[in-house]
């Protein structure tokens, strides 16, 4: 266990070294999101509310899901195509612990950066610009935490996943960009997925993408009340395990089939 | 005239190289599609709950989208350095393109050259057909010519932009986050710049001009006459910025000391 706390210090570090783009970075964030708060107002045009969510709401909800990315994402796919391409896989495979455990405490010592450096400032920053509400109800708080970790851990699964088909595709750039595409969309980033019509939810519930975004972000914005955030959170437990099964599979089978193309 | 020759070696070499990866082309087409798809999910849903967007209808959103996607197009498939700092900086790849005699720029743009991205360009004439005849919108006869002026300036506001971020690699050489965030800042250009507060259609206007690339130019096509001033300022913008962005990176040629092995 040491050595995968070892890997999250490193990691954060790491992005410690390289600190000075984020500053710039949660200016261009905040302009990011004032962005989108504009064309938000010109699209509710003075609506009071569309699908159940106010213009407020709404604010909150870009600034929470963008900000929620920031934990979230990370770049573990394209690092695993990188070294399964160059051939660097086979001495990370020797090494005395598993490697896909290993890209995930990457993943998360990003991650952790990303929410203290990153996040939280930009978060403060945009509160002051624009019309932002946060809970002042701790369970909000606790439930929006908890989720976020699902988040993290779904959306790391999926990146594993792309990032072990590198062994079957050898090259996978076009994959990544288009999980990428896809997770921006059916997460409910752009879009709450309320938004969408009906049978296009109903497609969405069968995939784990809005577990990623749309959830935590609802559940931050009160969007959802009462049972349904229980009920959120278990399509978030129940993903995070099933994902399981298809990673530890390809996983066995990649191990096999391995072909080193330099290194 | 030896300028022409290495580009056209390197497209040769450049097809060799794709169609080796054949799947992973295909998918990278796909995946361009998908992204382009996406955007236009985003205007269809969006345009569910409302009317009118600051008076722009749902059809000519469609046409401002439909006429990015051209330059954008242009943009990724010959300035594709987004990934110049880590690619080139920190992996000190930069020391082997100062040794050739060729200039610096023009080599790792060719280096870099996706020209499956292209591809992009004729869903986004195909999207501008379709909300055009939906509008009843005319032409005439220069507005093709019109159209290769504003594609042309659109794709230099997108590569001077881009240049002069890379640049700035030159000076620090930390990994940088800036370029995917710009990248989507980017994306507003798209919408109509009068929706947005005046200190964001500034910048959009004049410091990170994207709306050269979206909403102005497209205001022409679309009988705007109250944006036609910015309009025609669309490839004047492009040679402006793109100017400037070959001067930052010269200087910071001369600055660059090397990083990496």
């Amino acid at each position: 266990m040491d050595k995968y706390i070892e890997m999250i210090r490193i990691r954060f570090l790491m992005m410690l070294a390289y600190r000075t783009n984020y500053y710039s970075g949660i200016l261009i964030y905040a302009i990011n999101i004032g962005a989108y708060y504009f064309l938000w107002s010109a699209i509710y045009g003075g609506k009071e509310n569309i699908q159940g969510l106010s213009i407020t709401q709404m604010t909150t909800y870009v600034a929470v899901s963008w900000m929620a990315r920031a934990f979230y994402f990370n770049n573990i796919d394209r690092e695993m195509a990188t070294e399964i391409k160059d051939g660097k896989v086979a001495v990370e495979l020797i090494k005395p612990y598993s490697y896909l455990g290993m890209k995930t405490m990457q993943g998360l010592g990003e991650g952790i950066f990303r929410l203290l450096f990153f996040s939280v400032p930009g978060m403060i920053i945009v509160a002051f610009l624009f019309p932002v509400q946060f809970s002042a109800n701790a369970a909000t708080w606790l439930y929006f935490e908890l989720s976020l970790i699902f988040s993290f851990i779904i959306n790391t699964q999926i990146n594993l996943l792309t990032g072990i088909t590198t062994f079957f595709l050898f090259n996978n750039d076009g994959l990544i960009r288009a999980k990428r595409v896809v997770i921006d969309l059916f997460s409910g980033l752009l879009l709450p997925i309320s938004f969408y019509p009906f049978w296009a939810q109903h497609i969405m519930s069968y995939f784990p993408f809005q577990a990623i975004s749309y959830i935590p972000s609802m559940i931050f914005t009160n969007g959802f009340k009462g049972q349904e955030v229980i009920n959120a959170l278990i399509t978030q437990a129940v993903w995070s395990g099933l994902l399981f099964i298809p990673i530890a599979c390809l996983w066995s089978i990649a191990k096999k089939k391995m072909v080193i193309q330099g290194g | 005239m030896f300028y022409f020759s290495i580009f056209f070696q390197y497209i040769g070499q450049y097809m060799k190289t794709r169609l080796q990866y054949r799947t992973d082309m295909v998918v990278e087409i796909i995946s361009d599609l998908l992204f382009q798809t996406v955007n236009l999910i985003f205007i269809l849903v969006v345009f569910g709950h409302t009317q009118s967007l600051h008076g722009w209808s749902r059809e000519e959103i469609i046409f401002i989208y439909g006429f990015f996607l051209v330059p954008f197009a242009i943009f990724s498939s010959f300035f594709n350095i987004w990934d110049f700092n880590e690619r080139y900086i920190v992996k000190g790849e930069m020391d082997r393109i100062l040794t050739r005699p060729i200039h610096s720029l023009f080599q790792v743009i060719l280096e870099r050259i996706e020209l499956e991205s292209l591809f992009g360009g004729i869903t986004g004439i195909a999207v501008m057909a379709y909300a055009a005849s939906s509008l009843h919108l005319h032409f005439q006869w220069y507005d093709v010519f019109i159209f290769l002026l504003f594609i042309l300036g659109g794709a230099l506001v997108y590569a001077g932009i881009f240049i002069a971020l890379a640049s700035i690699g030159f000076w620090s050489d930390a990994r940088t986050s800036i370029m995917p965030t710009i990248y989507n800042i980017g994306n507003y250009g798209r919408y109509p710049v009068d929706i947005y507060n005046n200190v964001i259609r500034y910048v959009l206007t004049w410091i990170l001009p994207f709306a050269f690339v979206g909403v102005y130019p497209a205001a022409y096509f679309l009988g705007r006459s109250e944006w036609y001033g910015y309009a025609f300022l669309t490839p004047v913008m492009g040679i402006v910025f793109f100017v400037i962005s070959i001067f930052l990176w010269n200087t910071g040629v001369k600055k660059y000391r090397g990083a990496g092995n």
